[in-house]
Formats: structure tokens, sequence, C-alpha cells
């Protein structure tokens, strides 16, 4: 059987996870190959975890990416990453949000929110880094974390650029796209070192 | 060229496809998709009903009209639909009908996991299992064909899986004209006993010949592979199972009631060992071992929550995995908004000590911590009979702590004839009814009180104060729920009250355009906070604690206010506004 590439995409319910698996899917449908997403709409999505599935090559079966198959995962928040590195393949890559979100368990102090959480994610994978909000605010609104997000997972992927680009104007709301576009771009150059395995 | 479409998306393009003029459906994840997509196509008259017992209700209509109808809820919406279901089933139909029902295994969005299956066998009627997008489309197609063929209502049965998975469909041309002619036909449409039963040996007759249809449906398929392993399976488990054990031989069902017997006779003798791999009940195994087949099903799949690859390849097959262990990490379940109007009345309710009859909504958050302000929650509509029960189980003293807490939409959907009843029958708590103005929880749906209808034209809005008052209600009161002091002193006094009250707690959702609180993010007086842990009792997402003063997450806090008035000190000041 051919590859299948899987991607995660994970994070808190309202940071925009929706939007980016579905020019994530849009992208990978220009490969002409068969592609799966898997969502889960509802309750989560009230600042609950959420996590969506992408998977596209040849031939497609589940919608979702079973225990350790997960090629990337893309966290748009730091603990979620921690949350569902069980699904990441051994030295697969983790693209990171830096941006904590604490969950109620935490705010209500129940909990604390984990500690070296980027070191824990090195252990299994390649951790790339990203102030993604930061840059968000750069392209002009916060709201873009996704975007920029997408953009940093466009270098590691291997598709056009350009593909890249007229999805996510196809797929964002138009008087959006200017920061939208911007975001994208300070994501798609956004240099980071990888933070390599510390064990 | 292929679209990637979601199950739900895909199911109202199939309707689109069959020619469907009628749409109607209450919403409920994993379902609820399916109407707003029917609801973009100019030649479809589509519905957000009351009900889905409403919504089934007007399908009939339009089937036994002539027209092609389809009719989508979620699982549990099927319970509240089942009283004309199953006569329905008796009369059969005219135009087409599917009802589509959306099963969660694994409760992503739902209060239990009931697989729908049943119905479809309980009702006598037969029901298809699509396994993605494409089948969905083409299922629905085939659903509306069988249903004029056999005459009688069709079910799709989808899981969130297949719902709201994207796969690749391809689109086709939309059948025109299928209106047929209204006979008025009394033995047929009319159930009284003696025409039901002339109808009972017709739904008989039409089980043996759906069945006797299934063994060549084109909607199964055998895939041989190693002769030593078959499973027989349906829906999203089938790709599964295809994932999981690629050399196996597969059955792979498409319709699952009434089952072929004979073709599963005829797989069943060809392989060594026999397996049924199926999430939930036990469905197809209990019928296929009730032929004397043998097979192993239950003992070795988990009947609870959902099936994965992985758990399907480490039980038979050779699966490899090399998962990272999973690391301890905080929950980190869902909550209310930053600016949920429904924050600041729990809060209130906590401090006056009621118990809470609840019900089903964003509003059933408020049952967690911090606020963990719900005693009860069973389902729509319960919150307001169920603290009848509580009342006349406990006496009227008890009464005067307890309150019914239900949603707009929650209300109009089945808490009307529980008020009543509260009315008829003397109950003396107080309703508390939280109207956001929209259904918030599945995705902000229009109801009977938005004065908007699915496809965003203008309606009646009903006036929920007149509504209560018809019913019998003499003390109703509104109250806007950002104002707390306001919403405690209606409510310590209508609960004292020994007579049936409702309370309106009137604010739109904050998530709904044009409703976002105006003014800055709130901001900390650090020099004023005593760290008293109020403010933390409101478990607000925008409001943080990386010491035991609050600081606020100004990406998140929208200045609804609501913490502000909870502080004592005025270490919480809302932008623009002095701390005095
Ligand atoms: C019979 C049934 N149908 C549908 C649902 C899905 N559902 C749960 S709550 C809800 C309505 C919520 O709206 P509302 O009462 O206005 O509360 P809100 O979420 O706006 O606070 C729906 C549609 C369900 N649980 N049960």
């Amino acid at each position: 059987m051919t590859k299948v590439m899987n991607i995660l995409l994970v994070g808190v319910g309202g940071q925009g996870t929706v939007l980016a698996s579905k020019v994530l899917g849009q992208v990978a449908l220009s490969l002409g190959q068969e592609v799966k997403v898997a969502e889960i709409h509802g309750m989560s999505q009230r600042g609950g975890s959420v996590v969506t599935q992408v998977r596209y090559g040849e031939k497609v079966y589940a919608p979702t990416i079973p225990l350790g198959k997960a090629d990337v995962i893309l966290a748009f928040e730091k603990m979620e990453a921690l949350r569902w590195l069980p699904y990441l393949k051994k030295g697969g890559r983790v693209i990171v949000n830096d941006q904590e979100l604490d969950p109620m368990p935490v705010i209500v102090g129940s909990v604390s929110y984990p500690e070296k959480v980027i070191e824990q994610l090195a252990v299994h994978g390649q951790v790339t880094v990203v102030p993604a909000l930061q840059l968000a605010e750069e392209a002009g609104n916060a709201k873009a974390t996704n975007v920029v997000l997408l953009g940093v997972l466009a270098q590691s992927l291997g598709i056009e650029p350009e593909i890249w680009r007229q999805v996510l104007a196809d797929s964002v709301p138009p008087k959006t796209l200017a920061v939208n576009k911007k975001a994208f771009e300070l994501g798609l150059n956004y240099k980071a070192e990888d933070v390599s395995s510390v064990s | 060229m292929k679209r990637l479409m979601t199950g739900n998306q895909a199911i109202a393009r199939g309707a689109f496809e069959a020619g469907v003029t009628v749409a109607s459906a209450y919403p409920g994840t994993p379902s609820t998709e399916i109407i707003e997509t029917m609801a973009t196509y100019p030649e479809i008259y589509a519905e957000w009903s009351t009900n889905e017992k409403v919504a089934l209700e007007v399908g009939i209509g339009a089937s036994i009209g002539g027209a092609r109808a389809l009719v989508a809820m979620k699982h549990v919406g099927v319970n509240v639909a089942a009283d004309p279901l199953f006569t329905f089933s008796y009369t059969g139909v005219n135009g087409g009908l599917v009802l589509v029902s959306a099963g969660d295994p694994g409760m992503h969005s739902s209060q239990n996991e009931q697989d729908n299956r049943n119905y479809a066998k309980f009702a006598k009627i037969p029901v298809l299992e699509p396994s993605d997008s494409q089948e969905c489309k083409d299922f629905v197609l085939l659903a509306f064909q069988l249903s004029e063929q056999f005459d009688t209502p069709v079910m799709v049965r989808t899981t969130t899986r297949v719902a709201h998975g994207q796969s690749l469909v391809t689109l086709g041309e939309r059948q025109e004209g299928l209106l047929k002619d209204y006979e008025k036909n009394p033995p047929k449409y009319v159930m009284l006993p003696g025409y039901g039963r002339q109808r009972h040996p017709v739904v008989e007759d039409r089980r043996k010949a759906l069945a006797a249809y299934n063994e060549t449906a084109p909607v199964n398929r055998i895939e041989w592979g190693d002769k030593r392993i078959g499973v027989i399976t349906s829906g999203v488990v089938y790709q599964y199972v295809k994932e999981a054990l690629p050399e196996a031989s597969v059955l792979k069902l498409g319709m699952t009631f009434p089952l072929p017997q004979q073709l599963i006779k005829d797989f069943a003798g060809q392989v060594e060992k026999l397996y049924v791999i199926e999430e939930l009940e036990p469905f197809l195994e209990e019928q296929i071992r009730a032929w004397g087949i043998e097979v192993v099903g239950k003992e070795l799949f988990p009947r609870i929550g959902e099936l994965s690859p992985e758990l399907i390849g480490a039980k038979l097959g050779d699966w490899q995995q090399e998962a990272a262990v999973a690391a301890e990490v905080p929950n980190r379940p869902p909550v209310l908004c930053p600016g949920c109007p429904h924050r600041g009345v729990y809060y209130v309710i906590n401090r006056l000590k009621l118990t809470v009859s609840g019900d089903i909504g964003c509003y059933t958050l408020g049952a967690t911590p911090p606020l963990s302000a719900m005693d009860t929650c069973i389902c729509m509509g319960a919150s307001i009979s169920g603290a009848l029960g509580l009342e006349k189980a406990r006496g009227k003293e008890f009464a005067r702590k307890l309150v019914a807490v239900i949603g707009d939409s929650t209300f109009l959907h089945s808490g009307i004839t529980g008020l009543l009843d509260v009315v008829y029958n003397g109950g003396t708590f107080t309703t508390l009814i939280l109207d956001n103005s929209t259904t918030a929880m599945t995705g902000h749906q229009e109801h009977p009180g938005t004065g908007c209808r699915v496809d965003h034209t203008p309606a009646p809005a009903v006036d929920l104060e007149q509504l209560v008052r018809s019913l019998g209600v003499k003390r109703v009161r509104t109250v806007d729920p950002y104002d707390l002091a306001e919403v405690e002193r209606v409510l310590k006094e209508e609960t004292a009250a020994e007579e049936a009250s409702v309370v309106i707690a009137k604010r739109p959702c904050v998530l709904l355009k044009g409703h976002q609180p105006t003014g800055g993010p709130v901001r900390v007086d650090e020099s004023l906070c005593t760290e008293c842990g109020r403010c933390r009792r409101l478990g607000c997402p925008a409001l943080v604690f990386k010491t035991a003063k609050p600081s606020v997450d100004t990406t998140l806090c929208n200045g609804c206010g609501q913490c502000v008035q909870v502080c004592r000190f005025n270490a919480l000041v809302k932008e623009g506004e002095a701390n005095d």
C-alpha cells in the first residue's frame, strides 16, 4: 500500500482549527489524491480540547488517524500537543504554537499547567516552536494565529505555496483576506530552530 | 470533478438529486448541517421544526401529499419522533420519505450512545448504513427509490465519523417533476384499529420482500481476501476493518435491516473463522447467531464507545505501533464562553443555594466546576416536568429552593407541555428560561423565537412572556442576566412565592453577530485585590490565575463585566471606568 500522509490539528475550541483543516483539506485535494478529514463539531467547540485529522494518499480508508501514525501534529496550543502526542509516529514533526491557554481545572486551581512541555514533546518528535500569536498580531489580527500556523506547516509538506495562497483566498471572508495573506507569509517564512531531542 | 464533502453535505446533495422538495429537522449534533445545506437549494422547502416529532410529521404530510421528503435528526431525536414513526411504518408513503438518524458512538456531543439500528428493526423499516460521503449521497438516492418501491419510510443511519467526516463525492443531476398525485385513501392513511389490522400484514409481507431484495442489493458486497478470516461489518467500521485487516475477506453490508440471510450464510460457509465487527450493540451479531451461524463479536469487541483501526488491528491482526506513552495532561472540558450570559445566572443560583433541575444546551456546562450548579439533566424538556416531580416527592418547602433551568430553544422544543402541567397540577417552583435568542449549543440555529427561518427569511417571533402567561402562569418576570444584583433579587422573590413562576433571563448569545459587549477587556487593579477567590468561582476562561490574583487574557476577554460585579473590592475594572 502506498504511503498515506497523516496530519493531526489540535487545539482549543474557538482557535480556528476548523478553518485550518478546511484549507488543508482543499490543498491536499489539489494533489489529485484521495483526501479524508475527520472533525468533531458540537459541544467540545466551546473552549474544549479539539482535534481534526487530515489524511491524503492514493487510497485512504479510515477518516481518523490511528495512534502512533501521524506524520505531523500541528498544535495551536502547547498542552494540547502533549495530550495528542501518542498519535505521533516516532520521529514525526510537531509544529507547536508557544501559546498557553489554561483549561478550567487549572483556572480553578485543582491541577497545574504541565511543565517542560516542549522538552517532553522533543523526546518523541522533531519540534518546531512558533510564536504564532505574536506573528498574527504582527499581521494585524490575533485571530489569524491559525493561518500563521498553516504557513509554517506549508514549509514542510512540499506542496507549492501558490496552491496554499489560492485556497486561502477562496476560504476566508474577503474582508479578512489581507491580514490572512500576511499571516500566511509570516508563517511560511518563519525560521525556527528545531528543538532536538534532549534525551 | 470530485468535491470534498462532509457526510451531512453529501446527504443533502443526495436528497437534492433525488428530487426532494420538502425537508425538515430539529438541530442536533451530528445531524445539524443536513438541513442547513438543504436550505441553500432554492428548489427545496427546508424548515427548522420545533422538535423532531413535528419534523417527522411535516415529512409524513409531505410524503402523503406526494412529495419526496427528507427528515433529519440526531439519534435521541428519534425517541421524540418515535410515535409517528411506528405508525407511519404501517401506512407507508406516497412520495418517498427518508429519515436520517445520526448516532454518536463515543458521545462526543450527546447524553447517551443508543444504537438506532434497533429502531429500524422495531419499526420494521429498512435501514441503510453509509461508510463515507459518496455512500451518503448514493444511499440516500437508493433510499428514496426503495421507499417508493416498497411503500415504506427508510432510515439512513450515520454516526459522527460518517456525518462529520469529509471525503470525495461525485455530483449528479437533480431529478425533477416527481410530485405524485394526492388521493384520499382512508384505509391506508387513517389508522383506526380496523384499518391498522389490515395494514399490519402488509408490513410483515414488506419486511420479507425487503429481506429478499437485500440478498442481491447493490449496497452489499463481498471483498474476497484470505479466507481464514471473514469479517461482516457496516458503516464507518468497514473503513477501520480495511485499514487494520487489509488481507481479510469482508462482507460489507449497506442495508442492515432486514438482513440477507442467504448471502450471510454463503459468506460464513466459505471462511474459516467469522467475525462481526460493529460499533455499539450486537445488532448484526444477534440476528446472525439466531440462524445458528457460529460467529465471534462482542466477546472480543467493546459494546461501548467508538472502534478504531488500532483496536481492531490489536485484536485480530499484526498491528504495529510505536506510540508515545500518554503524558499526564489536565483535562480541557468545554466551558461557557467568556461573556456568556448564562454564567452569572449560575453564580447567583449558587449564592442562593438552589437545587437545579437542568436541561440540555450550552447552559448544561453550568454543571461543571467551578459553577457545579446543576443537579439533573436527562433529556430535552425534562427540567420543568422533572422539577414538578421533585416538588411532589419532597413538598412545597423543598420547592422554595427549587428552579428548573431551560434554554429558549429547548423550552419551545418540549418545555411548554411541562410548564402547562405545572400550572395544571399546582407546582410552585420557579422556571428559569435562559433566552439567548438562539440554539447556541448546536451552532446557532434559528427557532420560533428568533424571528428568522432556516434560510434567514423573516418569521413571526413568539413572545415568550405572553406564551407563558397564556399557559396560566401569573408570575412572569424578564431580567437582564448581565445585571447580577437584579437576577438575585428576582430569583429570591420568585422562589419564595408559593405559586408557579417564570423568570426569563434575556440577552443574546455573545457569539451572535452584533451582540459582543462593547468596550475593552477588564483590567485588574492588583493593589485592591485581596485574593478572596470570588471571581475564580465564575469559571471564566478569560480570568487566569498564574498567582492567587487574577490576570485577564485580553485575547479572550470581551468586557462583559460580570466579574466586575462579583468583585467586592473593585479590583476588577471595566476599561474606561473609574474603580470607585
Ligand atoms: C431530542 C434532542 N434533540 C436535539 C438535541 C441536541 N440539542 C441539545 S441542546 C439543544 C438546544 C440548545 O438550545 P437552547 O435550549 O436554546 O440552549 P443554548 O445552547 O442556546 O444555551 C439541542 C438542539 C438533543 N440533545 N436531544
